[in-house]
């Protein structure tokens, strides 16, 4: 590297990459640092469901944008990205539930995000290896998924023909003040840096309030046809909800190669890797209530990874406010495939000075100096 | 839903092939109650599959009445995912096993190296230890053409089990040099018996002609293989066959002493001279300490299965003799070792993975294993890299290092009533 | 021993040897046990449960490794090959 690039980022996941594949097409000098390799740490667990949510208006309008982006990069991907609008049906088990379908659905059509409810018989031929009976479902035809690591290749790769330079397998000791710190002793100076380290962020900027969320993933062999959607049951919500107690929530994706990932597990103040047979067990119980002839089929691999949660459920996006150099983009939890894309133009914006497409004020890391700091 | 069945066990051997079975046998004989467990229909494993009757070794007929006379409880069908801690979690047609164990012995012998070449997937181009497996599992190869191409003395057996059993065996390709194996003479020269047992196989086999400095370039057919280029001294040649055995060396199942943290050295378990591992009260014999075949696995077996019920007087007595068998060992790898021209075979389209169809070059991008199976998905198939894997070890120097459960594939109703530990020190129950 | 019994390969019935695997079945019926992702015919490589290539549907479950499955009378096998 001859000259002093513009920005630079630590971390190659798939916020890093974008964040890289923005601004490089925005004509800055990227440099992206990385210690292990593309995707190693969250985006290559992760199941890669770009989804719209609505926990709150904030985490709608972020998922919303960036599912737009996705929508409008799609053509471009490789076929080994994988996408596939393949949409999401949010399944209701009781009527409780179901009261829960209706008002998401006034929700999403309020803001124009194209949503139908299904009543039991709809639902059961959209999906006939659902059991019988429950109670019906949305859905979001919109949604879509992607293998996340070639994602993240991907964007790299178009970073990097725009003139971004990848510097793989160098740890990132320190990040401050326009310049970072390498684990072999030398030093990359930038106009900007960006955190973008997801579970590591905090290590390398301490006061980021992020936090490991562990996750299980399973994977099958090739069923092909057993599912056409990917399945998320409304209590998802809860269990993306809470921060602190364990808890498992039916969430299954077709793969395009008829493979089934079956997830979906959160424990907090877990740091090992290791696949835990407590939870898993329960996770995969919960698979079988809503598809019983899943619990005959081979499962190949089971993994284990970390989303970094940020207490409010919202990313940092945004300068630090200690060190008027740093950025940081992590704090995605479950939605960083989703709002990777967003994150990217929202950073690029906020580096060039240009308004952004959808406010950023929620995102912003000062808020974790300005409130107490939840539990 | 299947039954979960829970057993307590003194002894828990994994795999029936020469090696358990010796270990089980010893362990039952000095008085532990044992369970036998391996994935086959039947024990025997590779070397005595299919019984007494359909092995050339004598052997076989004494160990599988031994094994029948004791009080080992053998579960056939049944395949271990996972062990730890003193339990181990297996998996049979319609049970969930969930079985305590005081003491493991590791036997899961070893599979076939295959090395890819372009046509290497058409339908009839198997292993050489497979197309044994296979006729002794009832393929009729009477009368079938059979090219063996490969290395070292496992060529010579199959060719002569095929031979006995009618097959048309058209040549023996051994890719080492005849002064390579010139070097190993001396060596032999120290185990009579080793040698003539080599000349028994040749005599077995003399039919076909032994080629040396020979080796499967490509493989052709439409829906099947209908014939093999093979390189002899330099030069190629077409050869018309019904089948392609291929045997490239062993390599050693490892990924159950893995997933326990056994230590791995050199690419095998390192074991004491008792065979137990570096995870106190796991014990590991034959093919996964070291490539050797029958001689060392029996005795390796018997160490580990005295050594784990306690025995140990009785497995002091067979050390001199497994010190004796790992020369032998040693100098054969040298004689047969591969050479670097089958690491060129594979065009940038040969498929490398056979599970997900990922040709070499999308796989040899990649700076390791790990990046090459997440971003090329090689090695994400139900096999788990066992074929992909081993040949990226020796096509690019990677190393396949970490092994997590399941170990096989298994049911996800098996997967949702097992108890996997919940962290690396409960694993070995607190000792690390 | 010449016992031999009959299973059905995709609705064929085929006579097989006693203690025949299901694998050896499907290949004196169509030679091929499944097809690969990107459509090759593929059959047995390790004959012993390593390589994944048999794999068949047997009695309804998919993806057994018939290489390790001896063959039962009136088995229903379906080889995608």
């Amino acid at each position: 590297m001859t000259r002093k690039p513009d920005v630079l980022i630590v971390g190659a996941g798939i916020v890093g990459a974008a964040c890289a594949f923005e601004l490089a097409n925005a004509g800055l000098r990227v440099a992206v640092v990385e210690e292990r390799f593309t995707a190693a740490g969250a985006t290559g667990a992760s199941m890669g469901h770009v989804v719209v949510m609505d926990d709150s208006e904030a985490q709608f309008s972020l998922t919303h944008y960036s599912q737009t982006l996705w929508e409008e990069l799609h053509g471009e991907l490789p076929p080994s990205v994988g996408f596939e609008r393949c949409g999401t049906i949010w399944v209701a088990a009781d009527e409780e539930e179901m009261a829960e379908v209706r008002r998401k659905c006034a929700y999403y059509r309020e803001r124009r995000v194209h949503a139908e409810i299904l009543d039991p018989q709809a639902l059961q031929q959209a999906e006939p290896h659902l059991r019988v009976p429950l109670a019906g479902g949305l859905l979001v035809d919109g949604d879509s998924v992607v293998y996340p690591p070639a994602a993240a290749s991907y964007l790299l790769e178009r970073a990097v023909a725009s003139g971004a330079s990848l510097h793989i397998g160098k740890a990132v000791m320190t990040l401050a003040n326009g310049s970072a710190r390498l684990a072999d002793g030398t030093t990359l100076s930038a106009g900007v840096l960006i955190n973008a380290a997801g579970k590591f962020s905090p290590k390398l900027t301490p006061g980021i309030q992020v936090k490991p969320r562990k996750g299980h993933l399973v994977i099958t062999d090739r069923y092909p046809g057993t599912v056409r959607h990917q399945l998320v049951e409304l209590g998802y919500l809860k269990s993306a909800h809470s921060l602190t107690s364990d808890s498992v929530a039916f969430n299954i994706q077709p793969r395009k190669t008829g493979q089934l990932l079956i997830g979906s597990s959160r424990q907090s103040d877990v740091e090992h890797d290791d696949v835990e047979s407590a939870i898993l067990s329960r996770m995969l119980h919960r698979a079988f209530e809503y598809l019983p002839a899943i619990a005959s089929y081979s499962g190949i691999r089971i993994w284990t990874g970390f989303r970094p949660a940020s207490p409010d459920k919202l990313p940092l996006i945004g300068l630090w406010p200690e060190d008027q150099t740093l950025y940081i983009a992590t704090g995605h939890e479950g939605l960083g495939i989703t709002t990777s894309l967003a994150t990217g133009k929202l950073i690029c914006a906020q580096i060039l000075g240009q308004p952004a497409a959808i406010p950023a004020e929620p995102y912003l890391p000062s808020r974790q100096f300005v409130t107490e700091a939840h539990a | 839903m299947d039954s979960v069945i829970q057993r307590n066990f003194d002894v828990a051997v994994i795999g029936a092939g020469p090696a358990g079975i010796a270990a089980a046998v010893a362990a039952a004989e000095s008085g532990a109650r044992v369970a036998l467990l391996d994935d086959n229909p039947a024990p025997g494993g590779q070397i005595w599959r299919g019984g007494a009757k359909s092995s050339h070794h004598s052997q076989a007929g004494h160990w599988l009445d031994r094994l029948s006379n004791s009080s080992v409880s053998v579960l056939a069908g049944t395949r271990v995912f996972y062990a730890h801690n003193g339990a181990l979690e297996a998996e049979s047609d319609d049970s969930l096993w969930q079985i305590l164990y005081g003491k493991l012995i590791l036997a899961t012998g070893a599979r076939e190296l295959f090395l890819p070449f372009p046509g290497w997937t058409l339908p009839n181009v198997v292993g050489a230890g497979g197309i044994q497996a296979m006729v002794k599992s009832g393929l009729p190869i009477n009368g079938k053409r059979v090219v063996l191409a490969g290395t070292g003395p496992l060529l010579l057996a199959v060719a002569a089990y095929l031979s006995e059993h009618g097959a048309n065996v058209l040549c023996i390709c051994e890719q080492a040099s005849f002064s390579q194996l010139c070097a190993f003479a001396p060596a032999l020269a120290a185990f009579p018996s080793k040698l003539i047992e080599a000349a028994q196989l040749r005599f077995r086999s003399r039919r076909a002609p032994y080629i040396m400095n020979a080796w499967p370039v490509a493989a052709f057919g439409k829906e099947r293989l209908q014939s093999v280029q093979v390189s002899e001294n330099q030069r190629c040649r077409e050869i018309e066959c019904d089948y392609l055995a291929c045997g490239f060396h062993l390599v050693p199942n490892l990924e159950l002493a893995r997933a326990l943290d056994c230590r791995v050295t050199n690419g095998f378990v390192e074991v004491n001279e008792f065979q137990e591992t570096s995870q106190p009260g796991i014990y590991c014999a034959g093919e996964p300490t070291g490539i050797g075949g029958l001689e060392p696995a029996i005795v390796e077996g018997r160490i580990a299965g005295y050594a784990a019920s306690g025995n140990l007087n009785s497995a002091k007595q067979l050390l001199a003799t497994r010190v004796r068998y790992k020369k032998v060992v040693n100098a054969m790898k040298k004689a047969f070792a591969l050479r670097p021209e089958l690491a060129t075979l594979a065009k940038s389209d040969t498929l490398l993975c056979r599970c997900e169809d990922i040709s070499f070059e999308d796989a040899r991008k990649h700076a390791s294993w790990r990046a090459a199976k997440l971003h090329s998905r090689c090695g994400m198939g139900p096999c788990q890299g066992r074929v992909c894997g081993a040949a990226a070890e020796f096509l690019f120097g990677w190393t396949i290092d970490s092994s997590r459960p399941p170990i096989f594939p298994v049911r996800c109703s098996s997967l949702a009533a097992s108890s996997l530990p919940s962290s690396p020190a409960q694993r070995h129950g607190g000792s690390q | 021993m010449l016992e031999t019994l009959t299973v059905r390969v995709n609705g064929s019935p085929v006579n097989v040897p006693a203690g025949s695997t299901v694998a050896v079945a499907v290949l004196l019926s169509t030679g091929a046990c499944r097809t690969s992702v990107s459509g090759q015919p593929r059959a047995p490589l390790c004959g012993m449960g390593t390589c994944f290539e048999c794999r068949v549907e047997i009695n309804g479950r998919q993806h057994r490794r018939s290489c390790q499955v001896v063959c039962e009378a009136d088995m229903e096998i379906k080889a995608h090959g």
